[in-house]
């Protein structure tokens, strides 16, 4: 409806207010997401850079570069901030909170209050944690376990708990926030099996956000409480149980891992379906395997502790339902591939992101499986192999799901087009970069290279030299989209309604959206992803 | 945004913006509290679980703190938040009734209730630090010991039973305080008129939520005072 | 194989083989997959990259196809864990007559008792083709003892002993890690697994002094701390005699009943309050912070050495399973 010319007098949410107090004051969705964009960012180059003078320590097998202390701290922080502070907000609140309302029809989620509130106490929850890392840091491992964090370290326990328990209600909050939008605020029309496989898997996500938090809110509570109170629940020497903290902890951390992806495997169906121009193959499936994942991924947290000195049963339950929740990922693939099968498929930037993620997240998902495994996981447990197996699924994965969302509905959010080249130029330094990074990394595992090594021997040197010169280019890859999404929101290709010609409410309405949303409530009457009634405009490029 | 006559007719100030009707913005909220519930359960949940596997493992000791809690105090807080949600239960009938005035003095009783339920609660971990069951350096359990001679008291494992007293009862506590100032504010919009007939969701809300906090603490007292009260 | 450019380490305990099997199919499978779905994928690419009057064909799906894939992986998942299963209980269960060797972790070292009372920092010296049994604990954080060369690991916990066993195929001297991080210096608490020929173990044995063997040193402190007073060798003692009791069942006075490990000595003798043994009264004293970890490992020892089961005997090639150790959950 609006056309290039208008679009620059039209009003839309971002020329609609102007000023600090109409961003800091905002209840719509789609500043809050911005302001979300904004400080995950701030906090993706704060873990980044612990993460590059982590690789850089590990250049040399001698502690060089920083103290031993020093290291344990950066390798904790690294974890947390990018897994608290990043990683699980990430797509929930910058493209969840855009997107939900917009692809159900709605013009807000149902409470824009609590939204906002939301990313208040995670900016409260992050200002404490940076305070933390200023003053002092702290060196427990991203995991706090006890008695270390409880009673043995000299660190900045509790301010780093407290600032981690703060995120955590935000992360319910937007999760709260979600179930009761997708169940009560669809527009007439868009039934449960209208909607956009990215709803199903935020739906599936805000699920575990729900159920699982709260568990490590009292965890870490619990945690502070020792420190602070002196209460004894984990105190081996007064009776309490170090395994009890694990299994308290893991029970949520295992979920977050879930939280972590599903979101990008919702990305990863709008992109596909958009530059195959297909619908998602076995949408059903697809979706109920949303479901599957959060309600399996509740029951498998011990996996993570089959040489803790669990019983030799637990460990074999624990091992077998591993591999049950493999199943419903596995699915996914095999769907995205096969959706691919008579597509008519175009190379753009969002589709060079989700190829990668395809392609990394199988191999990181099957490298689960040799975890999964009691025999081999003996073996290879609190090894690089973890950390290579992780670092697949959530940097070659989940950021790469992110990246590959922020490029595809950049046009919708800011009304400006990317460059295209730089884009992909960006993608394959990312894909590049990042399996230099953590392939070696696995073979530095199965050989028996611990983690959270300051030092290691010599004969492992070869192949951290490897990932640290990987990391230098996947840092470069990260930087680029900073820089041109910046550079286009001033200069670049101003966007039409529907750029690339996908299905889904949000491309109904124009680039960027109106406050509310649409002009008049959508009424739903087609199913999702029609692909066979939208033309593919230009920008999809015709490959010859 | 919609301008067809019925939204505009429906447009009273309590219905917000983003929902169509004053029943979607009721569902949402109701959906919404009880899902905030749910993730009460899980929070408290995980004491519970500690509280399961601690209470198996050292059952003399949680017998003996138990039998050391006052279970006068106990009984009576139990029937002052049972008390409460009833005035809470009561309240919404008055908000559905268009009872203004009974509406206040309902919650004004609830708030009541609740301050007295903390001031017994204040008194009981007074009585614990007098006796030296705080956890810690100062921790004693030669009184422990004295009234159950006929068990071994260990000093540590008792004090497990202490930690999580005094962390399950401060979580409630904590969560009756935000109750009670929540309560503070519905009394105030409820003596200004803001609630009819037509529109009482934060009452209804804010009653869930007590009732969830009361609750727990049926589950907190048999599990914290009643641990084999007949030896 | 690939010398110069390891992708594992040396294979150098009985069961590293059977782990590295395990693995290399894996990664077999793996690179299938990989293969399968990065060519299919490539394929498509190619073959259907947009065209000009070429549209996409709108698919549903295939429900058959869906639990095609989905119970053909699941069935390749149940065997890899049925595999898994049975190497890690194997892993998981000593045989019986493995030597003992007793470990203490602490911030940032490792502290080992043989049997015959060698103490070694750092090192473990072990001949080869003997199933050794390292009975564990801590006397401050967690730790975890790992020697990648074994392919064996076993988080080492405060307040209570966890087991792991191996059995030594090639001389050799191998990295033992930490692999539980442990706070400044956990990336310093490595060590070496010794491995040697019987004879020049031997050798080794009698080479340095000893204070005689740990059940001995065990028993004199059995004496010293008083322990003779009421743990008498007849029926008469305030105390449940001690002869013959490791490993059998004890009745306790609340009807439990709970089998008598190294955990269960441990447990009683610095929290005797926990499990008291049916017709005995809770009057033995608690003996946390009267004893260290490495008196606790010599007691244990002592109360082991009292009972008729196979325990220090150089079972060299034994591979019977022995009754599986009781853990908590």
């Amino acid at each position: 409806m609006a056309t290039a010319a208008v679009t620059a007098e039209r009003e839309h949410y971002l020329n609609k207010e102007y000023g600090i107090r109409s961003w800091l004051l905002t209840t719509d969705h789609k500043r809050i997401a911005l302001l979300y964009l904004i400080s995950i960012t701030f906090f993706f180059f704060v873990g980044g850079f612990f993460a590059l003078l982590i690789r850089l320590e590990l250049l040399t097998p001698a502690g060089d570069l920083v103290q031993a202390d020093t290291y344990n701290k950066l390798f904790t922080m690294h974890g947390q901030v990018m897994i608290f502070f990043f990683l699980i907000p990430s797509i929930p609140a910058v493209l969840g909170n855009f997107l939900v309302p917009l692809m159900i029809g709605a013009k807000d989620l149902a409470f824009p209050r609590i939204n906002l509130l939301s990313w208040y106490l995670y900016i409260i929850a992050g200002a404490i944690y940076v305070h933390c890392i200023l003053t002092g840091g702290v060196d427990t491992g991203w995991t706090f376990y006890t008695p270390f964090s409880t009673a043995f370290s000299n660190t900045k326990v509790i301010e780093a708990g407290i600032a981690i328990f703060i995120a955590g209600f935000s992360s319910i909050l937007t999760g709260l926030n979600f179930v009761v939008t997708i169940h009560r605020m669809r527009a007439p029309g868009m039934t449960w099996s209208r909607l956009p496989l990215f709803i199903w898997a935020h739906y599936a996500t805000s699920i575990i956000q729900l159920l699982g938090t709260p568990v490590l809110a009292i965890t870490l509570l619990l945690v502070v409480f020792e420190r602070a109170f002196n209460l004894g629940i984990f105190d081996p020497t007064r009776g309490g149980d170090p395994l009890l903290f694990q299994h308290l902890f893991w029970f949520y951390s295992h979920p977050a891992v879930y939280i972590m992806i599903l979101p990008a495997m919702a990305v990863e169906s709008e992109i596909v379906a958009c530059f195959t121009r297909k619908r998602i193959f076995g949408y059903n499936f697809v979706a109920m395997s949303s479901i599957a994942i959060a309600v399996f991924g509740f029951l498998v947290w011990a996996h993570h502790m089959f040489v803790a000195g669990i019983s030799l049963y637990s460990a074999l339950i624990f091992s077998i339902l591993s591999y049950l929740v493999a199943v419903p990922s596995a699915i996914k693939v095999f769907n995205w591939t096969a959706t691919m099968y008579r597509g008519s498929i175009s190379f753009t930037t969002p589709m060079l992101y989700a190829f990668g993620f395809i392609g990394l997240f199988t191999m990181g998902g099957l490298t689960g499986l040799f975890l999964a495994c009691l025999g081999i996981d003996v073996h290879v447990h609190d090894t690089y192999f973890v950390i290579a197996h992780f670092h697949y699924i959530m940097v070659g994965g989940a950021v790469m799901g992110y990246l590959g969302g922020m490029h595809f509905w950049w046009p919708k959010i800011s009304g400006r087009m990317y460059p295209e080249g730089w884009g992909r130029l960006a993608a394959l330094l990312v894909f590049v970069g990042f399996n230099l990074t953590f392939f070696p990394q696995f073979i530095l595992g199965y050989m028996g290279m611990p983690r959270r090594y300051w030092q290691y021997p010599p004969e492992f040197q070869v192949l951290n030299v490897l990932s640290t010169a990987g990391s230098t280019i996947l840092a470069v890859g990260y930087v680029l989209p900073m820089i041109y999404f910046l550079w286009s929101m001033r200069y670049g290709k101003i966007a039409e309604d529907n750029p690339w010609g996908a299905a889904g409410l949000e491309w109904k309405t124009s680039s960027p959206p109106p406050t509310f949303n649409f002009e008049e409530e959508p009424e739903v009457t087609w199913e999702a992803y029609n692909y066979e009634e939208i033309a593919a405009p230009a920008e999809v490029p015709v490959e010859r | 945004m919609s301008d067809s006559p019925i939204a505009v007719e429906q447009h009273g100030p309590e219905l917000l913006h983003h929902f169509v009707d004053a029943e979607q913005q009721r569902d949402a909220a109701s959906l919404g509290m009880w899902l905030f519930l749910a993730t009460e359960i899980m929070f408290f949940g995980g004491m519970f679980c500690a509280y399961l596997i601690y209470r198996f493992w050292y059952y003399n000791e949680f017998a003996a703190g138990s039998r050391s809690l006052d279970i006068t105090l106990g009984t009576v807080n139990t029937a002052v938040l049972i008390c409460s949600s009833l005035t809470v239960a009561l309240g919404v009938r008055a908000a559905q009734m268009g009872k203004r005035k009974l509406l206040v003095i309902l919650l004004l009783l609830t708030i009541a209730f609740g301050f007295a339920f903390l001031g017994i609660k204040g008194m009981e971990w007074y009585h614990k630090f007098t006796e030296h069951h705080i956890p810690g350096p100062t921790f004693n359990v030669d009184k422990l010991a004295e009234d159950n001679p006929n068990i071994h008291i260990d000093l540590r494992h008792e004090q497990i039973f202490f930690s999580l007293y005094f962390a399950m009862t401060g979580l409630h506590a904590l969560h009756m305080i935000i109750g009670v100032g929540m309560f503070a504010f519905l009394t105030y919009y409820a003596w200004k008129g803001r609630y009819t007939p037509k529109y009482y969701t934060p009452v209804e809300m804010g009653g869930l939520y007590w009732h969830f906090v009361d609750i727990v603490w049926i589950y907190l007292f048999p599990l914290l005072y009643l641990i084999d009260r007949h030896h | 194989m690939f010398d110069n450019f390891p992708l594992w380490p040396a294979r150098a305990a009985a069961g590293a083989g059977n782990v590295d099997a395990l693995y290399i199919f894996l990664v077999a499978l793996s690179g299938f997959m990989c293969v399968a779905i990065f060519t299919m994928i490539l394929v498509f690419a190619t073959q259907y990259r947009r065209r000009r009057g070429v549209e996409a064909e709108q698919i549903e799906g295939s429900s058959a196809l869906e639990i095609t894939w989905s119970i053909i992986p699941l069935g390749i998942f149940m065997v890899i864990f049925l595999w898994g299963a049975i190497i890690y209980f194997h892993e998981r269960t000593p045989p019986r007559g493995a030597s003992e060797v007793y470990v203490v972790a602490k911030q940032w070292m490792w502290k080992l008792q043989h049997q015959e009372g060698q103490r070694e920092i750092n090192e473990l010296h072990v001949p080869v083709g003997r199933d050794v049994k390292l009975i564990m604990t801590s006397q401050d954080v967690i730790h975890s003892f790992y020697v990648p060369a074994f392919r064996i690991k076993q988080d080492v916990l405060p307040g209570r002993y966890t087991t792991a066993w191996f059995r030594a195929t090639k001389p050799g001297i191998y990295h033992l890690f930490c692999s539980q991080y442990c706070g400044t210096m956990h990336s310093g608490m490595i060590g070496q697994v010794v491995v040697m020929e019987p004879s020049q173990y031997q050798a080794w044995l009698s080479g340095g002094g000893t204070t005689g063997s740990l059940a001995a040193s065990g028993e004199s402190l059995f004496q010293q701390l008083g322990c003779t007073t009421c743990h008498r060798a007849d029926t008469q003692g305030r105390g449940p005699n001690l002869a013959g009791i490791f490993g059998k069942p004890v009745q306790l006075e609340d009807g439990r009943t709970v089998v008598a490990d190294e955990n269960y000595i441990r447990e009683s003798i610095l929290s005797p309050s926990a499990k008291i043994v049916s017709g005995f009264k809770p009057i033995m004293p608690v003996f946390q912070g009267l004893v260290g970890e490495e008196q606790l490992n010599a007691l244990v020892a002592y109360v082991k050495s009292l009972s008729p089961a196979p325990s220090g005997a150089a079972g060299a090639t034994s591979t019977a399973p022995a009754g599986t150790k009781s853990q908590n959950p």
